[in-house]
């Protein structure tokens, strides 16, 4: 017995560089779970309808200037040149600006969608596209509750159009292009929990302002864009018939189902061969 | 070396097998039937309009909005198509695992159609693929997008057309008189038939359930979270009915190739069929009204897209169900031809209620294919058919095998 003094410097080695993998691997793991996810408050109720945001997107992602006339009764979208756009509504408290871009969901319907991963949730917040991955079937614009994700289709090379947060500035430790140069403030950059409770202390403080709700704190399952509004969210063209659950939830369901139908059905189709081929032999041969 | 007969004859036969299959490349027949005269220019127009597709972008051709970006290059020719190529793994199942020799005649021929239709109708959606150069990505490389319905319906796609290639290749072999391949590939037949019948139970499914996520979006009569079952069940009655349907047609257009005692067979082949449609087609309308009932929808009922629905659901649903019943009662192949017809009439509007009628029904600006879509997607069908005819015409699919396959059993 006992080990000698080769086997023992073998072994400590081993449980030396075992212990040492497994120390990184938990560092960087914890690393990780030390980035929140970072969003936007977007409150309307400060936005004047300046189309900042909209000029700055563009030019920031070399996209072609805001086209079509903001005003109420004409509803702008998004799409394939503009990634945000500003639209104005008449509501029970008068005219009100609203700008519309990606949500960034916690848990993003476009990425569970996406078969190549092209479409991502990084780990700090954005949602964002990675065209060598993409081979453009669509199936996120499919998916997406929100209609975000667009297309060019009029491109041999199409690639899908969206905000991603600036996620390149957000990794350099910068703030999204829309949120660092709008004048009025309406748009205020940081980590989700500390945006939602600075929207909820702007509702306990301007009761009279805001309603009561922060709209994206659940819809959807969370998103990483959230708004404060002075009327019900509705007559700001948000969509308010959304779930609260995630959208990847309703797939799930199917998913989890399809490695048990890969174990259970072979077996049972090979028991039914089996035992209908006895039979086989009682009768004629027969060909293939 | 000791033996230099074997590497002799092997080159002599490899030989010869070359200049057959170059001599069996040539068109048989003649030339000017009414299908070539319509077909070959529908073709000829249609890659005109994929070469501007790929050199001018998709929106050249299609009706494609950013609200609907599913159109019916999706809808009908993967979705609907796809459905109908059905027929395959639930006559393998009646065949090889329940062992019902009846069918058996009509297996290749099935198995051939839903091959080629996996390879056609799938590979259309290459061309409805902004960067199809892409298309590698979910199955070799690191981009496994594991949570993604797509990604298994792709993964499946691709596993099912080797299955199907397996499960046909005893008759190539016996087109090429490879007695030793014939007898290896048709030993995998067994194997191939399990993993396809597993592949199209998940992958009929996931083509519904690839539309679960689009929840806010299809409209409420067509939207449940039972769409996987119901395309599942509802692809059993769309798959034979395109088997009786390319039946009766085959039975026409090639009847030369048909033995006689498989000639008379047919008739109880049909209405065998007949049965297993109209049982299968009264678990789906139980089932769709079941999801009607719990998802409490009559108030839906008296709109416009209400109505819609009621015609696919009796018209052509409940009607074809009955007449199967009354077509194999009465032992009538013509009314049980027509309920086929009507069958799929139903299928291609349920699949196209889900991807593109229902799809976003309220917006604004409705998508309506055009001109160029539906001649592509004519193109797709036309040229399957031509590759169909091309095999049929060659290899024993529709005729008894050779005789040297009954000799060596």
């Amino acid at each position: 017995m006992g080990l000698n003094r080769r086997d023992f410097f073998r072994t400590a080695g081993v449980a030396g560089i075992t212990l040492l993998a497994l120390d990184t691997l938990g560092a960087e793991k914890e690393k990780d779970s030390d980035v929140e996810f970072r969003g936007i408050l977007y409150d309307s109720t400060l936005c004047v309808g300046c189309q900042t945001c909209e000029t700055i997107c563009a030019e920031t992602n070399g996209l072609p200037a805001p086209i079509g006339e903001l005003k109420p009764g004409v509803l702008r979208k998004t799409d394939e040149n503009h990634r945000t756009v500003v639209n104005c509504y008449k509501t029970t408290k008068g005219e009100l600006f609203i700008k519309t871009q990606c949500m960034h969901c916690n848990e993003p319907a476009c990425a569970a969608a996406c078969l190549t991963q092209a479409m991502c949730k990084t780990k700090e917040g954005p949602v964002t596209w990675n065209g060598d991955k993409c081979m453009g079937c669509r199936y996120c614009m499919v998916s997406c509750p929100f209609d975000v994700p667009k297309f060019e289709y009029h491109s041999s090379n199409p690639k899908i159009q969206k905000c991603t947060m600036c996620y390149d500035k957000i990794i350099k430790g910068g703030i999204p292009a829309c949120a660092e140069n709008c004048p009025a403030e309406a748009i205020k950059f940081g980590t989700r929990r500390e945006l939602i409770t600075e929207a909820r202390k702007r509702i306990v403080e301007g009761k009279d302002v805001y309603v009561d709700e922060i709209y994206g704190e659940h819809t959807a399952g969370g998103t990483g864009f959230l708004y404060l509004s002075s009327v019900p969210f509705n007559e700001l063209g948000l969509n308010t018939k959304l779930q609260n659950e995630s959208y990847p939830e309703l797939s799930k369901g199917f998913l989890f189902s399809v490695p048990s139908v890969f174990v259970l059905l072979p077996p049972l189709l090979l028991g039914i061969y089996e035992a209908t081929k006895k039979k086989k032999n009682d009768k004629t041969e027969e060909n293939e | 070396m000791n033996n230099p007969a074997i590497p002799i004859s092997k080159d002599k036969k490899e030989e010869s097998t070359f200049k057959f299959i170059l001599s069996e490349l040539k068109p048989k027949g003649k030339f000017f039937t009414p299908f070539n005269i319509i077909s070959i220019p529908v073709i000829l127009l249609g890659v005109v309009l994929i070469v501007i597709r790929f050199i001018n972008g998709i929106g050249a051709v299609t009706n494609l909005t950013q609200e609907v970006p599913w159109g019916l290059w999706i809808g009908f020719d993967v979705v609907t198509g796809v459905a109908f190529a059905g027929g395959a793994y639930v006559l393998t199942f009646m065949v090889y695992i329940l062992n019902m020799h009846k069918y058996h005649s009509i297996v290749r021929v099935t198995v051939l159609n839903g091959f080629l239709a996996y390879v056609f109708y799938a590979g259309a959606l290459l061309l409805d693929l902004g960067r199809p150069w892409n298309v590698v990505n979910p199955i070799i490389g690191n981009s496994f997008g594991t949570s993604s319905v797509l990604f298994l319906v792709a993964w499946h796609f691709l596993l099912y057309m080797i299955a199907q290639l397996i499960e046909f290749s005893p008759a190539v072999a016996e087109w090429l008189g490879a007695k030793r391949a014939r007898k290896i590939l048709s030993g995998m037949t067994i194997a191939a038939v399990i993993f396809g019948i597993t592949l199209s139970t998940l992958h009929q499914s996931g083509l519904g359930a690839l539309y679960l996520m689009a929840k806010d979006k299809i409209h409420p009569l067509w939207y449940s979270e039972f769409i996987p079952i119901l395309f599942f069940v509802s692809s059993i009655f769309a798959g034979l009915s395109m088997v009786i349907f390319e039946g009766s047609i085959s039975h026409k257009v090639f009847s030369k190739q048909i033995s006689k005692k498989n000639h008379w067979a047919q008739k109880g082949i049909v209405i065998g069929l007949a049965k297993i449609c109209a049982g299968a087609m009264f678990a789906y309308f139980f089932l769709q009204l079941l999801v009607f009932i719990h998802g409490k929808r009559w108030d839906l009922l008296n709109t416009p897209m209400g109505y819609w629905y009621l015609i696919e659901m009796v018209g052509f649903v409940l009607l074809p169900m009955m007449l199967f019943v009354y077509g194999y009662k009465k032992n009538s192949i013509f009314t049980v031809k027509f309920a086929a017809i009507l069958t799929m009439l139903g299928i291609i509007l349920n699949r196209l209620n889900v991807t593109v009628i229902g799809f976003r029904w309220d917006a604004a600006v409705s998508y309506i294919p055009s001109w160029m879509e539906i001649v592509v997607t004519l193109t797709v069908i036309f040229t399957e058919i031509w590759i169909f005819r091309w095999v049929i015409n060659r290899m024993p699919v529709l005729s008894d095998s050779p005789e040297w396959v009954k000799d060596e059993k």
